[in-house]
């Protein structure tokens, strides 16, 4: 027969103190744990969330990002007689030849200059990235000194709202909308006509990359194929969403630093928990021994403490994630390792990171009470009453 | 038995305790010296001497952005600067895609390239074979160990940003503490690769007379380039290095985040152990002033305890930190670490200081209570 949860959960009661400052202390290494799970969900997003299944990125042989990437323009009007590409509103193949280079802006608060992605488009740019969708203000004008910026953007650089003027390239821009981009990796850019880039960065003769919108995704998957085929072109298709999953590794550093902070951190908490529970164990062992006189197992009485222990845990770990709530959706940035500029992102405390979470505390307690927990089961009975 | 010695004995007396607790510490020490070491490599370390003569000059704008091959004869015109080199970020692939497999490769000029990579120690034949081979390579002693090479041994290196494939021949190998595992090479030889790449450079490495030419060199190299097409940035080799730190993001604020986490948490531990170790003894409390023990002897008994626990735990957690961190910085594990960090004897005694100190706070609670036990009370007190 196993002995009743309510016995553990009496217990913990009784000593509020001790409970609460264990329970604490797993709070606090969830909490870690939780900020960098949170941070790589957001990174994650920013990534996968990127690109559309409809358009074909097109970039030099051998190169794997559109920065390092680069090819004549005259390669661009062949590519756009390519069949399945889809017609824009105005009937023609819906293409955009692009531009991207990589500029320094200062941050708002004073911390110093971070690299931005600065991206010259052709007008279909914006209608093939039908996600993006414009909040403030107006889209650049073809021709015009204009750029749009993105709303995190905004709010992280100085002189980037409506109506400043942005010194980058060989002059000024004026900045006259801004867009949302759902959280994905076009969040950290800056947007405006391809040919007023081209002369201002001296790239006259050829673009970065080319945006090529089929007309399902299938077509996609053939356009892609076929730009890779073709033997004139000497560059290579990928589906946009490819692109940025690959991207996702930009995490890395991040990945690896929390892994170690975490489980360290763990493995602190761990000790800090048997010290608990052996304590309970210690002071118990009268009660311990007449719950055996009484009948229960040696297996119940195992089953009972490791139960109280992961109870100690998961409250720590409920502690853990309330302490975090308020954190969730806070933006940051982080270097993108391909483009070398920034991607902002935010963090999400999505279901999966507080299951995570959870599952994170009850190992640490399930490895903090079984020591205790075995060496309750094990008591002499006669011993243990006596003393 | 003297008061020391009795402090001693009960620290030990609950032997499985004791040791929990100071595990527990000692791991959160651990993380505390780790992300300490971290932040004196970033921001406080001044990097070896000969670094901290050497300036970068890139384009104001953006890194992605070559500078013009003149630019080298104006930086080397500026008073102050003794040798300017050209470097250029190759990126090439080595095997494969995999983070292991990928290390700094940089274009240079080998013929004056040694005059300013003054703390790299190559053998002087191996740099006549270097400056003589248009192909040849310079690696780091590590980075060949990592892969098996051997002097004139060849390998490939695929271009993500040149659309070329460079064949290389090893032919000088220099050492460097700690290992920064680059591979050199000749940049003409890239130039004969991709024609379009000729007559620029990625940056320049300048090496100036002394620490204190730094800020003046760099400011006259900027004014020198100030009304050109394109304006240059030039800054010491630390601060070049730490603007890719800064691009992880508030690396700043993520530390002092984990290190709060951390002091925290220990501090809870050592609170909890104290009570726990304070509670079961009250009986004996009790005994102690019957035999004439004053209040303040018992707080210091109790206070005494907590310190002496944390500074064991804490010192395992600095020595084994310090292990750890030579280990990661020699292995080829180590990506992305920095290959200078050291916990150094200020960062030790730094962290046994917060060890102490979380020990003395933690127990004052707890031990105050205790000193103040009645004594009949504490007597019939059951543990």
């Amino acid at each position: 027969m196993a002995i009743p949860i309510s016995y553990n959960v009496r217990n913990l009661k009784l000593r509020k103190g001790l409970t609460v400052m264990t329970a604490l202390g797993i709070a606090l290494t969830v909490t870690t744990a939780i900020f960098l799970m949170a941070l790589l969900a957001g990174l994650q997003r920013a990534f996968v969330s990127s690109g559309d299944a409809k358009n074909v990125l097109v970039l030099r042989k051998g190169s794997e990002a559109e920065l390092q990437s680069g090819f004549d323009h005259t390669l661009f009007a062949t590519m756009t007689a390519l069949p399945g590409i889809a017609k824009d509103s105005r009937g023609e193949p819906m293409v955009s030849a692009e531009l991207v280079v990589v500029i320094v802006l200062p941050r708002k608060d004073g911390t110093g200059e971070v690299n931005v992605t600065v991206r010259g488009m052709m007008p279909d740019g914006l209608e093939l990235r039908p996600s993006v969708k414009l909040i403030d203000g107006r889209w650049f004008q073809t021709g015009q000194r204009e750029v749009v910026v993105s709303k995190s953007i905004r709010s992280r650089f100085s002189h980037a709202n409506i109506g400043d003027t942005m010194e980058f390239g060989k002059g000024s821009w004026k900045v006259v909308g801004v867009f949302d981009a759902g959280g994905s990796a076009y969040e950290s850019e800056v947007w405006g006509d391809v040919n007023q880039m081209a002369a201002d960065f001296d790239r006259t003769d050829g673009f970065s990359s080319a945006y090529l919108h089929a007309t399902d995704p299938i077509a996609a998957d053939a356009l892609k194929n076929r730009v890779g085929d073709d033997q004139r072109l000497k560059l290579e298709g990928m589906l946009e969403t490819d692109y940025y999953a690959k991207q996702t590794n930009s995490g890395a550093p991040i990945k690896i630093i929390g892994f170690v902070v975490a489980i360290i951190m763990a493995i602190g908490s761990s000790f800090a928990a048997m010290n608990t529970m052996y304590a309970a164990v210690a002071y118990r062992g009268r009660e311990i021994a007449t719950l055996r006189v009484l009948g229960f197992s040696r297996p119940a009485i195992l089953t009972s403490f490791v139960l109280e222990s992961l109870m100690l845990a998961l409250l720590g770990a409920l502690a853990g994630i309330l302490l975090m709530l308020p954190f969730n959706g806070m933006q940051t940035g982080t270097s993108n390792a391909v483009t070398f500029s920034e991607v902002v992102f935010s963090l999400q405390i999505t279901p999966m990171v507080a299951a995570s979470a959870i599952a994170f505390a009850l190992i640490m307690g399930l490895v903090g009470g079984f020591a205790p927990a075995w060496h309750a089961a094990r008591q002499n009975i006669l011993t243990a009453l006596r003393g | 038995m003297t008061f020391s010695s009795f402090v001693v004995r009960n620290t030990f007396r609950n032997k499985r305790r004791s040791l929990l607790t100071m595990l527990s510490i000692g791991f959160s020490l651990l993380l505390l010296t780790l992300m300490m070491s971290i932040w004196r490599t970033f921001y406080i370390d001044q990097g070896p001497p000969d670094a901290v003569k050497r300036v970068v000059t890139r384009d104001r704008v953006s890194l992605a952005q070559f500078l013009p091959a003149f630019y080298r004869e104006k930086i080397r015109s500026v008073p102050g600067v003794a040798a300017v080199v050209p470097l250029t970020w190759f990126g090439g692939r080595y095997k494969d895609d995999r983070s292991q497999n990928s290390f700094a490769q940089m274009a240079t000029d080998p013929e004056e390239y040694m005059k300013v990579a003054t703390d790299k120690i190559v053998p002087p034949e191996q740099v006549a074979a270097w400056q003589h081979d248009r192909t040849g390579a310079l690696v780091d002693v590590e980075l060949a160990k990592k892969y098996g090479w051997k002097l004139g041994d060849r390998i490939t290196l695929q271009g993500t940003i040149f659309e070329t494939n460079l064949d290389l021949t090893i032919r000088a190998m220099y050492h460097i503490d700690p290992p920064v595992r680059a591979l050199y090479f000749n940049q003409k030889y890239l130039e004969e690769s991709v024609p379009w790449f000729k007559g620029q450079a990625g940056f320049y490495i300048a090496q100036v007379a002394s620490a204190g030419d730094v800020a003046p060199v760099s400011k006259a190299i900027d004014d020198t380039f100030h009304n050109s097409p394109q304006p240059t940035k030039t800054e010491s080799q630390k601060a070049f290095q730490l603007s890719f730190v800064a691009a992880l993001g508030n690396v700043k604020a993520f530390i002092l985040l984990i290190c709060g986490a951390v002091v925290f948490a220990i501090l809870l531990v050592s609170a909890n152990t104290m009570a726990m170790s304070i509670r079961s003894r009250t009986r004996e409390v009790a005994v102690l002033k019957t035999l004439g023990f004053t209040h303040q002897r018992i707080l210091s008994l109790f206070v005494g305890e907590a310190v002496a626990l944390a500074l064991i735990g804490g010192a395992m957690g600095t020595v084994a930190a310090s292990a750890l961190i030579r280990w990661l910085t020699h292995s080829s594990l180590a990506i992305g670490i920095p290959a200078g960090m050291r916990v150094t004897i200020p960062t030790m005694l730094a962290s046994l200081l917060v060890a102490a100190t979380v020990g003395f706070v933690s127990s004052c609670l707890p031990a105050y209570n205790a000193s103040r036990v009645n004594i009949v009370e504490g007597l019939r007190h059951i543990g």
